[in-house]
């Protein structure tokens, strides 16, 4: 049952981020992206991180893409893309950059199949039943999410948000200067 | 019976009710409006429909509006995009109707010795969950008012995306400061925790969540009735003179997008009862019957006790639902920009101030 979702919900993950690459229409591209964040989303359920599934669905496919959405509505108003793309030169850089990227993936994935991989979590061993954990301690779980940002990494998270204000205020100053 | 079809049995019975309960109930709330709106402005309202020459105070006009609606042209506009235009209404109402789901509509009840809370699924972060199903619906309405391929549509579109994002960022400000007090964002938790009394001589009243978060009762009640798009925010569609996103819709695709703010609006009263109203629970019914606080006590079987917390949680709703009606036909509506100020500038800072002081509160609590 398991497998099956899985199988189901990846294949339509690389069909929907296939989408977002070939699709030449702006706001399919986006709704494309929306599919394939819901789509890590259950996977991230399915890994029993239920807090994550839900953070990302809000965040990103809730605030972030309608943002986007927003935008692309509000910026192009036609149906085709607009005139040919400034940046195409940098097109070129895609090819050895996404082979690294491929090369990182292979080398993670290794490590970790033949490590066997470990829980970062005290009692809980992977492949046993989430259901036998208790919710302090099961990861993914909002307990465990919650002591981690706010015990553990309490000052990267703190870091975190002085630098989204910062992005804020700064944003606001350079809008107020362009108005003037 | 095996033991899988009787958990089969079980999850399709979960699931069936809640389904049945906000579908009629959306439904039933087109009704309402007509006769609630005719009976608050002295008039008699929607009643010529009728079966045999039965009438029934109009009650069949919900039944007449879905046949007109799918007997109805469905019309395609020459310059839409085809699949999009398709999807937007099915959006819509999927995402109102799904968000019910973690709302629980009884205590855990014995069926076969098993242990079923009657909610369609349980999800250790509850709240989370129906937020996130209500912040994806903005999709529908943006998708609807871009693929029109009409720019009137298109302006109403991004007025009820404005609206829903504001509408949003409340309710889940709001709900911070209850999920603070009762400790989880399991909602069956958070309505546990509303059963318990208050403290010193308050001891008679239970704690609901109205008693320990008036503020945010009030704050997320707006915020409610913004995202449910309908009067007095109801400038995306405007139906009587603004156009709105779903102009260019005909048909059931239309009665989609109505049946969606139809459906949100019982989602709405659904989480107002679960979050604020207690849930299910009925004043001063313990698990093994009444306990009241002056020494009566009424003892009643266990099945009795969940069966009226169940008849409890249907009635809070529609009340609520009935409560959110009361509103929708007071008020004038409100301009675009002034919803965006009460949304921005009201609701939001207020939802933060009433966390920071739940937070305070509890701490002096705590260490007292």
């Amino acid at each position: 049952m398991e497998l099956v979702t899985f199988f189901g919900v990846a294949i339509l993950a690389v069909a929907s981020a296939l989408g977002l690459v070939l699709r030449r229409n702006p706001i399919h591209g986006a709704l494309f992206l929306v599919v394939n964040l819901g789509c890590v989303a259950v996977l991230y359920l399915l890994l029993g991180a239920e807090f994550l599934a839900l953070a990302q669905i809000i965040i990103y496919a809730g605030a972030i893409m309608v943002l986007f959405v927003f935008a692309i509505m509000v910026l192009i108003p036609g149906k085709e893309e607009t005139g040919p793309d400034p940046l195409r030169p940098q097109r070129l850089l895609a090819v050895p950059l996404g082979a690294v990227l491929l090369l990182e993936a292979v080398l993670v994935l290794r490590s970790h199949v033949v490590g066997g991989g470990s829980s970062r979590f005290p009692g809980h061993q992977p492949g046993s039943p989430l259901a036998a954990v208790p919710p302090a301690v099961r990861p993914g779980g909002i307990e465990s999410v919650g002591r981690l940002l706010l015990g553990d990494y309490l000052f990267a998270f703190e870091v975190t948000s002085v630098l989204l204000l910062a992005a804020l205020v700064g944003v606001l100053t350079l809008a107020k200067r362009k108005a003037e | 019976m095996t033991p899988m079809l009787t958990d089969l049995g079980i999850a399709f019975g979960r699931v069936a009710f809640v389904m049945l309960f906000v579908l009629n109930m959306g439904g039933l709330l087109t009704w309402v409006e007509r006769k609630q709106s005719a009976v608050m402005q002295d008039r008699i309202g929607a009643n010529r429909a009728s079966i045999f020459g039965l009438r029934l105070f109009g009650l069949f006009h919900p039944l007449a509006d879905a046949l007109k609606m799918l007997t109805k042209e469905d019309f395609l506009p020459a310059r839409a995009d085809r699949i999009l235009f398709t999807l937007a209404p099915f959006v819509s109402v999927l995402f109102a109707l799904v968000a019910f789901a973690a709302i629980p509509f009884g205590d855990v009840l014995q069926v076969g010795g098993r242990e079923v809370p009657l909610q369609a699924v349980t999800l250790n972060a509850g709240i989370l969950y129906v937020f996130a199903m209500l912040s994806l619906g903005v999709y529908g309405v943006m998708m609807a008012g871009w693929a029109s391929a009409n720019n009137y549509a298109l302006l109403g579109g991004q007025r009820a995306a404005a609206l829903m994002i504001s509408a949003e960022v409340a309710i889940g400000a709001s709900i911070m400061g209850v999920a603070m007090v009762y400790g989880s964002l399991d909602m069956m938790e958070i309505i546990r925790g509303q059963g318990r009394p208050l403290f010193g001589w308050l001891t008679w009243i239970p704690a609901w969540g109205i008693v320990t978060q008036p503020l945010a009762f009030v704050l997320f009640l707006t915020a409610g009735i913004a995202a449910t798009k309908r009067i007095p925010f109801d400038f995306p569609e405007g139906e009587s003179e603004i156009i709105g996103y779903f102009v260019e819709y005909s048909g059931m695709k239309f009665g989609m997008f109505m049946m969606a703010d139809f459906v949100e609006t019982v989602v709405i009263a659904g989480l107002t009862t679960a979050l604020f109203l207690g849930g299910w629970q009925v004043p001063y019914l313990a698990a093994d019957g009444f306990r009241f606080p002056w020494g009566a006590a009424l003892t009643l079987a266990r099945p009795t006790v969940v069966a009226l917390g169940v008849l409890a949680f249907c009635l809070k709703v529609a009340m609520a639902c009935w409560f959110l009606m009361l509103i929708r036909w007071t008020l004038p509506r409100f301009r675009y920009d002034q919803a965006m100020r009460l949304g921005w500038l009201g609701l939001f800072p207020l939802s933060i101030l009433n966390v920071v002081v739940t937070g305070v509160v509890l701490l002096a609590w705590r260490s007292a």
